[in-house]
């Protein structure tokens, strides 16, 4: 049975008619045209996927609706302000610490995560925070020091 | 509800095509040159017509196929608002030939890098192409790209000569115009594109030399990083289409299962669910895929299942006992002479797994059928190909076919297996709906074209004084890649069983193919692993064993460069450091890796600290996609080392994601320093695999030097760390 269901996505309020039992990262992927998280592996094993809910990274694959209602999702379309890149979007962009960028969004989101919750991470926090996110490309090293550049650059402020 | 960023249909159809000229080529398919030009604007095409290098690519591939383009598909296009489109049938998976294509263009065209776009891995659009793989891109599609831009640059200064009424001799190109010497007069390339339909065939105008490049050579950013990290890169599962289908197909249990018997009332039974039941193929579709999967669930099947004849504990057995007669890849000198001359022998025996591509991203596509003709976006590293493949597939001329590549999330030589487009492909045209094919990541594990397991046997023997004096090599299934030795050693022969990754049927229970370097990982595991046994034998520092047993100035090279980045120092091995060293050559270029390794004897686990490599590949177009490209390969590398092997039993794939089958995570990441050697006067060589070759090698040889137990079998999983410990 659908159900009317309200968030916040992308810092706009949402109301959606929706099963509530369905998982997040189809319904943003297929009813609301998000196509940044992508799925990788459908169990939580990956983090391709991975978005914010209420300051915390998540896996959308294994999300239901029903968790999300009254809550703030944040995706990777959501991360620029004013079109202006975030400093860890920037930051990327500046290391090439990307190569097919299927993972991307995941590993953007997630070390977005661990700025909003640890604005000055050590290189040991940074390397325990994405652990579970996997790049087949083997960008891992550039990653790591995109994400030391931003925390640098943001000076202790996850925006 | 509220979608916040509505896609268009337009944007939704490009292919890898950041000028945006492109939107939907209509009903014609197979271009004319006046319907290109009516697509793609009008200005000066360049083409070019089976260039010898090309001819080389594609005088490789098997059977039939088509010629290289004659009579439409440009090369390159100066528009007439000066923008440069540069058109390529290989695509973009993360390799970064997006970036380093358009500074070869640029570069050679004297125009600014920012100015000129790619269209990639588009059937209606680009020059035909075998695929991307085998880090071919740069080697031979590169040179007549080059070709073709310095001709059209002959092109625009004919042109000017012309406008300016100034001799050809005094004029020159810079900056996307031409310049009078010593005078004032000058026009854009734009001005001269305008109103204009030109086509010129490449006629051999001559291409820059290292000493004019002004791009290439010199470290440039990715140029699709923007795209990608604001998520809006499309993927083949980005790609949507009004009416869409989500498809989830019954598989078997086991490869080799045969269906028995089917139900799918219940699938049925659920709302909005279509089924496809023809032959082998039953499907469930949905424009959801959430409903598709639970309906595909509700399917009652039963199949009949081989009985398996080998698991990953016996397949080397196996593979032994079903290999085909052997072929001579090199020899040389009398082996018999050699064992005389040798004071010490080595025998071995070295043992590699399966191991699966995994790109992040699955088997992903798009295919929809109008009218006869057939769309397909798909993940795929052989558009050309598959536009054939899906041709004959659906009994229609290859010309009512259009494949689109958009960007592709890793391919790594699986890519070339087309499977889940040639399913999107039957079901389109069956359902006569646009239907969408993303595997799931169980899908991707059972259906990919794993690297073969493999097995190696190798006898030398060095002298007194530290020379090795015979070679006997033969490699079983792996492929000839990587397989010759390139020391200097008299007396040697090296031998082939199998035709490759593709193998003869009843060899492997599932599908093999190649993986990227294939069969230079296993081949350059056992060979660097057995110059070490040798160096050991002979009391030599392994380092200054090699050079004495090198004479290749290249491969020198790249070995004495990468032991002077790391700071070797010479010990017999096992000194307790915990150093390893390897050397390999792969798709032209050399390279030398040192590594460095803890050991924690109690679990058995290894964890790799630094990695130097030393690469020599030719003119480097791109140092920055270059080192991007290395590092990833020693990353990647880390895998097959120590973690990465299928479990299976007969047909049956145990793993089936990322919670079995423990790809390289963060936390194993050691410091990697990279070193490109300058080769700018030489031709370019491949970039994307050689680095990955050594990583089973260098590895297992440090591991030797830090614990004194030789790993012969790949990976080199703690158990099997501890299980050597205990026999030795």
């Amino acid at each position: 049975m659908k159900d009317t269901l309200r968030f916040k996505l992308n810092g706009k309020p949402m109301s959606l008619e929706v099963e509530p039992s369905r998982t997040l990262l189809w319904v943003l992927r297929y009813d609301l045209g998000l196509t940044g998280p992508k799925y990788g592996c459908g169990e939580a094993l990956c983090g391709a996927c991975t978005v914010i809910i209420d300051r915390q990274a998540v896996r959308s694959c294994s999300v239901e609706m029903k968790d999300v209602a009254g809550k703030e999702v944040t995706t990777i379309e959501g991360l620029e302000r004013n079109g202006k890149l975030h400093p860890l979007q920037k930051a990327f962009v500046e290391h090439d610490a990307l190569q097919c960028g299927y993972c991307t969004p995941g590993m953007i989101m997630n070390a977005y995560s661990l700025l909003l919750n640890h604005p000055r991470p050590s290189r040991s926090q940074i390397i325990e925070q994405m652990e579970g996110n996997l790049c087949r490309c083997g960008a891992h090293m550039r990653i790591v020091e995109a994400i030391e550049t931003a925390a640098a650059q943001m000076g202790g402020s996850a925006r | 509800m509220k979608i916040e960023k509505p896609l268009t249909l337009e944007e939704e159809n490009l292919a890898l095509d950041f000028s945006g000229i492109i939107t939907d080529p209509g009903p014609a398919f197979h271009l004319s040159r006046r319907e290109f030009f009516k697509l793609v604007g009008g200005g000066i095409l360049v083409f070019c017509t089976a260039p010898r290098t090309m001819a080389q690519e594609g005088g490789r591939r098997r059977g039939g196929g088509r010629q290289l383009p004659e009579d439409f598909n440009a090369f390159l296009r100066i528009g007439e608002d000066g923008r440069v489109t540069g058109y390529t049938g290989k695509i973009e998976m993360g390799q970064g030939v997006i970036t380093s294509l358009a500074q070869m263009l640029a570069d050679e065209l004297d125009v600014a890098y920012d100015s000129v776009h790619m269209v990639m891995g588009d059937t209606a659009l680009c020059p035909w192409d075998r695929g991307t793989f085998g880090s071919m891109t740069t080697r031979f599609f590169g040179p007549p790209f080059r070709a073709a831009a310095a001709e059209a640059k002959a092109v625009l200064v004919e042109l000017a000569a012309e406008k300016l009424g100034v001799p050809k001799e005094r004029l020159k190109t810079r900056d996307g115009a031409v310049y009078e010497v010593g005078g004032s007069r000058k026009v854009t390339y734009a001005e001269l594109a305008r109103g204009k339909k030109i086509l010129r065939h490449v006629k051999g105008a001559p291409v820059e030399t290292a000493a004019d490049f002004t791009l290439v050579g010199k470290p440039e950013l990715r140029r699709d990083s923007v795209e990608k990290v604001t998520g809006r890169a499309k993927f083949s599962g980005d790609i949507k289409q009004p009416g869409l289908l989500c498809a989830r197909i019954l598989r078997p249990p086991a490869h080799g299962a045969k269906l028995v018997s089917v139900d799918t009332s219940g699938a049925r039974a659920i709302d909005g669910v279509q089924i496809v039941h023809e032959a082998d193929l039953v499907a469930v579709l949905h424009p959801d895929p959430e409903t598709a999967e639970m309906a595909l669930g509700k399917i009652k099947a039963k199949f009949d299942q081989p009985k398996p004849y080998a698991d990953d504990k016996t397949i080397f057995e196996h593979l032994l006992k079903v290999a085909p007669r052997g072929e001579v890849v090199a020899e040389g000198g009398n082996l018999a002479e050699g064992r005389k001359a040798a004071a010490s022998v080595v025998d071995e025996t070295y043992l590699n797994s399966y191991v699966a591509h995994a790109p992040m991203e699955p088997h992903t596509a798009l295919a929809r059928m109008e009218g006869g003709k057939l769309t397909i976006w798909a993940s795929t590293q052989t558009p050309f190909p598959l536009q054939d493949a899906a041709a004959s597939l659906l009994g229609i001329p290859a010309a009512n076919v259009r494949v689109i590549t958009p960007f592709v999330g890793g391919g790594f030589g699986g890519k070339s297996n087309i499977r889940q487009a040639l399913e999107a492909a039957r079901l389109a045209k069956l359902t006569g709906k646009p239907v969408q094919v993303a595997w799931t990541r169980a899908e991707e594990f059972f259906y990919d074209t794993f690297r073969p397991a493999s097995v190696i046997k190798i006898k030398a023997g060095v002298n007194k004084p530290g020379l090795i004096t015979f070679w006997d090599y033969a490699v079983y299934f792996a492929g000839a890649r990587g397989s010759e030795q390139f020391y200097d050693i008299p007396n040697h022969r090296t031998m082939s069983y199998s035709s490759g990754w593709s193998a003869s049927e009843g060899a492997h229970p599932f599908a093999t193919g190649p993986w990227r370097a294939p069969g230079n990982n296993s081949n350059t595991h056992a060979r660097e692993s057995q110059i070490d046994m040798l160096a050991s034998k002979a009391g030599v520092d392994p380092v200054e064993f090699r050079l004495k047993n090198l004479k290749d100035p290249r491969m020198r090279r790249v070995l004495q460069a990468a032991a002077k980045q790391f700071g070797w120092t010479p010990a017999k091995a096992p000194s307790g450091r915990g150093l390893g060293v390897a050397c390999g050559t792969d798709v032209g270029a050399v390279v030398a890796h040192i590594a460095e390794v803890a050991v924690d004897k109690s679990t058995g686990n290894v964890q790799v600290r630094r990695v130097v490599c030393a690469q020599e590949m030719g003119l480097c177009v791109n140092p920055e996609g270059a080192r991007i490209q290395m590092e990833g390969c020693i990353t990647m590398g880390l895998g097959y080392a120590l973690t990465e092997e299928l479990k299976f039993t007969g047909g049956d794939i145990h793993d089936r994601n990322f919670d079995t089958y423990i790809i390289p995570r963060f936390s194993w990441l050691p410091k990697i320093e990279t070193v490109i050697l300058d080769a700018k006067d030489k031709p370019a060589q491949g970039g994307g695999e050689p680095a990955v070759i050594c990583m089973g090698a260098v590895i297992a040889n440090a591991v030797y030097d830090a614990i004194g137990v030789r790993m012969l079998q790949l990976p080199m999983t703690p158990q099997r760390i501890k299980e050597e410990l205990s026999r030795a």
